[in-house]
């Protein structure tokens, strides 16, 4: 970035000529559709992507513990299966297996049944 | 388990069967408001429903004790470390009035990629973990039923890691946290698509269990170069919170904008920080205002921090707040210490209460410059929101630096914190959500394919599981302590004679850390003043001596200076010799005695003394003094010579002379007690007439040393001294 361009001088009564004969009530609401326009691509990107944060709050949410999760979800990662949920990871093996869902993040844990897995989400082995 | 106001709060009481412990209830509370509410006499237009127990202002006592509580709630940050000795200091600002803790968390936290656990200690903050936050919650249970109002418990989810801790506070029954990803992105260098993604999940998650929201913003005015001129860019990221938030599922009435008037004096104060704060609470109509105060321009003197924090609370009241915070008097100069705490919190309410209905009876100008400025605050911030949009959006524009700038929007001066898209802590961990992605769990945000399972629980994703934690706590997973030297019981065994013995030592933040404080005046220059004083400090065997604070009274004549130290001695409650409280009767037995013998008294102020304030309180009976009794006073003025006051004693045959002397100038208080008492003796009426002095520097003991019959001190009463007159009065009618 060039730190020149960077710094400008105060020309808000030049910039400001088309707010001016605005209402404050038409003001206001530029303010918020402006605002709207500013974070509309942020939620999308929110609805449409996940984190580990993410990942492994849900597996709070369905019984494991803190410590349980974050290896949970290192491992959803390394089998690059993060795009389906690691939530969703450990229900299917539940499904599968008929186990609880405990039992299953907790086999998950221990290395097993990951090929299993991969094959149900229809992923081949990387 | 129930507190007794008398009782120390037994900590390991608390935290025993800890790990079942279930939080009373979730979601942020308000304060109730009474209109009307009468107390002492007093109407009040804007206080809140008094609490059960309390401990008022310093003045209360002569308003019958009453506590008027504010309407909005109170904040106070309490965080020294060791959570365990923060409980007791939240008992303590809930019975001043605070009824919203925060707790920081330690330094280092929001870097940490998962929750922590246990209790470890902390520096500058509380590692905020599972079983540190259901301790705190559950004695916090117990402090609101001792005061009789709800607590809110705040503490907050940002970080790498603040989806996990909002499941964790949704749990454990905490009631508000900040929520802000720019305070990530700006402050903390965390990667800022990450922390977009990572919000939207918090605050759907604090939307489900009532939390209140508070943003980050304010950090922007501590951290500019010239606080003020981010004011346009303060109400831009307000907005991006705020909008953010209303799209990730919060409602507007658990959204608060935490916002600080930026300027402090010697500025012109509210002609910037009035229009400022106008501007805001227009644009924001119907979200909450967090109103905190200033710390950006805090010196080391309490003094000044607190005049700064009472024209902070005048804007409050001018304009409006829901939330007020306080921020410590002493935070600009050590980790905050009890009392200042529960100064902050008094100050808070005393000024709230003593502004009780001030809109009533002035407004704020609709024409002229405090209007002129709020309409250019908000066209500033319009333009900036412009450019976000033409640079090609908030990412892009926190890379071009567009945040922090000290310039006054649309000035620039490149000076602002520029961030990269794809740099910052925890880069380029956001993954996307295939088609098939599913989480059964409740309060999860954005796509989530449950119909390929049941498209009946589309709206209820966590039946497919049977119910998560938040439906079911018995799911939750419990862990106690990771770390088996750095946790709590290892920090109270090494303090349990403080807690389990009769010794006693002086604390300022944590029990037995003897910090005291000494405050004293050196006739020399701020620099001699300040080595001098650590000498001082260590000729009173003092450890750890620091000079605290400084403040020239003039460049040579004098210079004020604190310091700090640690004692090293410990005091034995049991070796204490107290003496027993003032001596009282019952109204009806004084006033049955007088009735009954009579009681005349002589009063005076004795000596060179013109100090009749406390003397009048003594003895008229508008003050609650003597005469209400029915004891008949002849006052004879102030600078009475001790010969006047004993003559007039003898010729209206008095049963007893009040002498009351404030100078205690090289204890002439004490001269002139003594020779009262000689000039009795010689005119022989002592063995008949009672002598009792007072003033504000007498001590009890010292005065009948010099042969009175009572001295009196400060905090003195009428009803103290009638019922000494009376005691005493029976036992000469005995003797004789």
């Amino acid at each position: 970035m060039d730190k020149i361009k960077n710094e400008r001088l105060d020309d808000f009564e030049e910039r400001r000529k088309h707010l001016k004969d605005l209402t404050d009530e038409e003001l206001h609401e530029r303010f918020w559709q402006l605002a709207e326009q500013v974070v509309s691509p942020l939620i999308e990107l929110a609805y449409t992507h996940t984190s580990p944060s993410i990942e492994r709050s849900v597996l709070l949410r369905m019984g494991f513990s803190s410590i349980e999760a974050k290896t949970l979800v290192d491992k959803v990662i390394d089998h690059h299966l993060i795009g389906k949920g690691a939530g969703h990871v450990v229900y299917k093996l539940a499904k599968l297996k008929g186990m609880s869902i405990r039992e299953a993040g907790l086999a998950l844990i221990e290395d097993k049944y990951w090929d299993e897995v991969l094959e149900a989400f229809g992923v081949v082995k990387k | 388990m129930k507190l007794d106001i008398n009782k120390k709060l037994d900590i390991r009481e608390v935290m025993k069967d800890i790990e079942h412990y279930v939080p009373k209830r979730r979601g942020w509370t308000w304060r109730k408001h009474e209109p009307h509410l009468k107390m002492d006499g007093y109407e009040y237009l804007e206080a809140s429903t008094p609490l059960k127990q309390s401990v008022g202002l310093p003045s209360s006592k002569y308003f019958n004790n009453i506590d008027p509580q504010p309407l909005p709630v109170i904040t106070t940050e309490i965080a020294s470390g060791r959570f365990e000795d923060d409980i007791r200091r939240m008992r303590m600002a809930a019975v001043h009035g605070a009824d919203h803790i925060m707790v920081i968390r330690t330094a280092g936290q929001s870097h940490f990629d998962g929750l922590i656990e246990g209790t470890p200690q902390g520096v500058g903050g509380v590692p905020i973990t599972r079983k540190q936050v259901r301790i705190q919650r559950k004695a916090l249970d117990l402090i609101e039923e001792e005061v009789g109002r709800p607590i809110n418990y705040h503490s907050y989810v940002s970080g790498v890691a603040g989806p996990e801790i909002a499941v964790m506070f949704a749990e454990e029954g905490v009631n508000g946290a900040h929520q802000d990803p720019q305070y990530n992105v700006l402050y903390r260098n965390i990667n800022m698509v990450r922390s977009f993604v990572d919000a939207a999940e918090s605050k759907k998650i604090m939307a489900y269990a009532n939390m209140l929201q508070i943003d980050g913003a304010h950090n922007a005015n501590a951290t500019a170069k010239v606080a003020w001129k981010v004011m346009p860019e303060l109400l831009v990221q307000h907005a991006i919170n705020c909008m953010y938030s209303l799209k990730a599922g919060m409602k507007k009435e658990l959204i608060a904008l935490s916002t600080v008037p930026p300027i402090a004096p010697p500025a012109p104060d509210l002609r910037i920080n009035l229009p400022y704060a106008v501007a805001l609470r227009e644009l924001f109509k119907g979200f909450r205002i967090r109103a905190q105060m200033n710390t950006k321009y805090m010196e080391s003197s309490t003094r000044e921090a607190t005049v700064t924090h009472v024209l902070n609370l005048l804007i409050s009241k001018l304009t409006s707040c829901d939330i007020q915070s306080t921020i410590t008097p002493d935070e600009g100069r050590n980790v905050p210490w009890h009392m200042y705490n529960v100064e902050a919190i008094d100050t808070a309410k005393q000024v709230l209460i003593g502004l009780d209905g001030l809109m009533e009876m002035v407004e704020l100008k609709q024409t002229g410059y405090l209007r002129e400025k709020v309409r250019e605050l908000k066209e500033r911030a319009v333009l900036f929101l412009e450019e976000i949009l033409a640079v090609g959006g908030y990412f892009k524009a926190v890379s071009l630096g567009f945040f922090i700038d000290s310039g006054f929007y649309p000035e620039r001066n490149g000076d602002g914190i520029a961030r990269k898209i794809d740099g910052g802590i925890a880069a380029n961990t956001v993954y996307k959500r295939d088609d098939d992605y599913m989480a059964p769990v409740t309060a999860h945000f954005g796509y989530n394919n449950i119909s390929q399972y049941d498209p009946s629980l589309v709206d209820n994703p966590s039946a497919l599981i049977d119910g998560c934690t938040f439906e079911k706590r018995e799911k939750i997973i419990f862990i106690d302590e990771l770390d088996e030297n750095d946790n709590v019981y290892n920090r109270l065994d090494e303090t349990e004679k403080y807690r389990s013995t009769s010794l006693l030592k002086p604390e300022v933040e944590w029990l037995g850390d003897g910090t005291v404080m000494v405050d004293l005046v050196l006739p020399t220059d701020a620099r001699t003043a300040e080595y001098a004083a650590i000498e001082i400090g260590k000729k009173m065997n003092l450890e750890d001596v620091e000079v605290i604070h400084r403040e020239v009274l003039h460049p040579a004549e004098g210079t004020r200076i604190q310091f700090k130290g640690k004692v090293t001695f410990d005091i034995d409650i049991n070796d204490l010799i107290i003496p027993e409280p003032p001596f009282e009767l019952s109204d009806t037995e004084i006033t049955e005695f007088v009735k009954k013998h009579g009681f005349k008294v002589v009063a005076a102020t004795i000596g060179e003394d013109e100090h009749s304030v406390g003397l009048r309180e003594i003895i008229d009976i508008k003050h609650g003094g003597i005469e209400k009794y029915g004891i008949e006073c002849v006052y004879l003025g102030t600078s009475v010579p001790v010969e006047k006051l004993v003559d007039a004693a003898i010729e209206i045959n008095a049963d007893a002379i009040l002498a009351s002397t404030i100078i205690s100038h090289d204890d002439i208080h004490y001269k002139n007690m003594k020779k009262l008492h000689e000039v009795a003796v010689e005119k022989g009426i002592r063995d008949k007439v009672i002598i009792v002095c007072g003033g504000t520097q007498v001590t009890p003991d010292l005065a009948k040393e010099q042969g009175v019959d009572a001295g009196f001190g400060r905090g003195t009463k009428g009803s103290h001294v009638a019922s000494f007159l009376v005691k005493r009065k029976k036992e000469l009618l005995n003797e004789n």
